[in-house]
């Protein structure tokens, strides 16, 4: 038998599975408003008040600010009638924006067939168009109101944030993080890159000390607390034995795997057998945990083909 | 297995849940809480964790909803802010009679994780002066008494890592004493666990979960019952019962070929 059989019948049930597809989607396409988006537009407007404040007003006048958003029609919801009165419009952006969605989709769920420039493409386009976003949402999320406005405050009121308030003026303390940052981006700099390294010093000096306090207080001391439990419960003064079996578990387990981690005697003897116990939990722990990510990348995959047979195709209702 | 996800959902396959005891407890830390009450929502995931956390996003602001809760909305994560839109988005289509800024507010991405966290217990302008919309805090009703998130009745957390639930454990729930809920995702569970019940008041892990909660408001708001958009998470079960149970007979099937192989090799 050749070697190429395999994959030549794989190529051939992936070809099927595409005809399949197209054939489906040319189907859907000509009795359904399958890969469109319509909406329909919401007004806002804020107008300012005597003390130069703005807030959402529903009667604009001339000189208010005014803006027009776009909601999302679902094809469920979407009548003929207000397709007909003009309530409801074609969002080509939109439009073009499922197709995108729904195409990526299908490049990234490519990699099944195997490594191919179609699912590298969409792969550098996430990671590309996620570096980005961040970015821009840093400067204006962050940058913007956490640092420029407490030191430029009437420039930033002026210019992106009607509402701050500017009168606390300039605050000098903000010149050191300004300071911080500008001796990181130093890194970028072909000499000179230690100085990027007292930033990154301090950076790592405060994760450290909030990480620490954090850790002590929540997993260390508040988790010994939760760990010492009386192997006797009783409700309403009679013996409860669930709640005391689930106190012997989690005692036992815990001491148990405590001591698996306890490298400082052999494991031998009564020592080796706890041990082995503790073993035991924490390959139970870990097949929950298997478990539960089993079931997580299931979820993601039903979310993406809810998607494709909704939003995309309409073959069933998109929510 | 794509065939085993996909007919379900095309087929609209749904099996009906029992609403567990972790279920119950996080349904009960909102129900049990007065009408109107105040309750910040933090959403540190993103699109690539949607499938698995959204439904159980959306089922925390339709029950605030219902119960008239004040929602304080934030995200840990730059792309959790474009998942606070959705349940915006919920709000204003499914409970029109709401305000914003009277009923429900959202603060824009803030960057540091923990530091977030620890400034906004002790002040919460001093992270944010203003919602998202740029309006001062102090121009809007229902956060101009509000000094920091030590005045909440609660805090939901829907994470997918770090920071996430651990961090609002760490720096909210345990030091200050914030009945803290958490929705997570199945990876991360068994790590919330431990935090039951001192630290954390109940945990939704994953979809199962999402859909068990669903049931429960389904159980004590029949009303819900009636929107598809409310039955997400206990619609994605319908794949997850077919695709599981494929994986056990694979299992099975596998093993039963490995064992008949070795008998009759050693034979």
């Amino acid at each position: 038998m050749s070697t190429d059989t395999p994959k030549k019948s794989n190529s051939l049930i992936w070809g099927i599975i595409f005809v399949i597809g197209a054939i489906m989607l040319v189907w859907s396409m000509t009795t359904s408003r399958t890969g469109q988006v319509w909406v329909t537009p919401e007004q806002h407007a804020f107008t300012a008040d005597a003390d130069g404040k703005y807030s959402e007003t529903d009667s604009p006048t001339t000189g208010d600010i005014e803006w027009t958003t776009y909601n999302v029609v679902p094809d469920s919801e979407l009548t003929q009638e207000a397709i007909d009165s003009g309530e409801a419009s074609l969002s080509w952006s939109r439009t073009i924006g499922l197709w995108l969605a729904a195409l990526f989709t299908l490049f990234i769920l490519s990699f099944l067939v195997g490594d191919n420039p179609a699912y590298k493409f969409a792969e550098a386009m996430v990671v590309g168009t996620s570096a980005g976003y961040v970015m821009v949402i840093g400067l204006w999320d962050v940058f913007v109101p956490n640092l420029l406005a407490k030191l430029f405050p009437a420039l930033v009121q002026s210019w992106t944030h009607p509402g701050m308030d500017a009168s606390g003026g300039f605050q000098w303390l903000y010149i050191i993080p300004a300071i911080l940052i500008i001796m990181l981006l130093f890194q970028l700099m072909p000499s000179g890159g230690w100085i990027s390294r007292w930033p990154i010093a301090f950076f790592i000096g405060i994760t450290a000390g909030y990480r620490m306090i954090g850790y002590v207080e929540a997993d260390l001391v508040a988790q010994i607390k939760a760990g010492i439990v009386p192997l006797w419960i009783t409700e309403g003064g009679t013996f409860a034995f669930w709640p005391t079996f689930n106190a012997f578990i989690l005692t036992i387990a815990t001491l148990s795997a405590m001591i698996y981690f306890f490298f400082s005697i052999e494991h031998k003897g009564f020592v080796g057998v706890t041990a082995r116990v503790g073993i035991w939990f924490l390959m139970i722990t870990f097949g929950a945990s298997f478990g539960y990510t089993v079931m997580g990348r299931i979820a993601l995959l039903a979310a993406r083909l809810e998607f494709l047979f909704g939003e995309w195709l309409h073959f069933i209702p998109s929510s | 297995m794509l065939l085993a996800v996909a007919i379900p959902i095309l087929t609209k396959t749904v099996f009906p849940e029992v609403v567990s005891k972790q279920a119950k407890m996080v349904f009960d830390a909102i129900d049990d809480l007065p009408d109107g009450s105040r309750i910040l929502l933090s959403y540190d995931f993103d699109p690539a964790s949607q499938g698995e956390l959204l439904p159980m996003a959306q089922a925390f602001t339709r029950h605030c909803s219902i119960k008239g809760h004040k929602q304080y909305y934030m995200a840990l994560w730059p792309l959790g802010s474009p998942m606070v839109d959705l349940s915006i988005d919920t709000i204003k289509s499914e409970y029109p009679d709401m305000v914003r800024g009277e009923d429900y507010v959202k603060f824009d991405y803030k960057t540091g994780g923990e530091a977030v966290i620890r400034m906004i217990t002790q002040d919460l302008r001093g992270m944010f002066e203003l919602d998202s919309r740029g309006i001062s805090l102090d121009d809007i009703p229902m956060t101009k008494n509000v000094k920091n998130i030590q005045d909440m009745d609660l805090i939901i957390n829907v994470s997918a890592g770090d920071p996430g639930t651990k961090q609002w454990v760490q720096f909210a729930a345990t030091p200050f004493g914030i009945t803290t809920v958490s929705g997570c995702t199945g990876v991360q569970a068994p790590q919330m666990y431990p935090y039951i019940p001192e630290q954390l008041a109940g945990v939704l892990g994953a979809i199962k979960a999402a859909a068990e909660y669903e049931a429960a408001i389904d159980e004590a708001y029949p009303s819900i019952a009636d929107n598809p958009k409310a039955q997400e998470a206990k619609r994605r079960m319908g794949p997850q019962l077919v695709a599981h149970s494929l994986m056990i007979g694979l299992i099975l099937v596998g093993n039963w070929i490995f064992f008949m192989s070795r008998k009759r090799g050693q034979a």
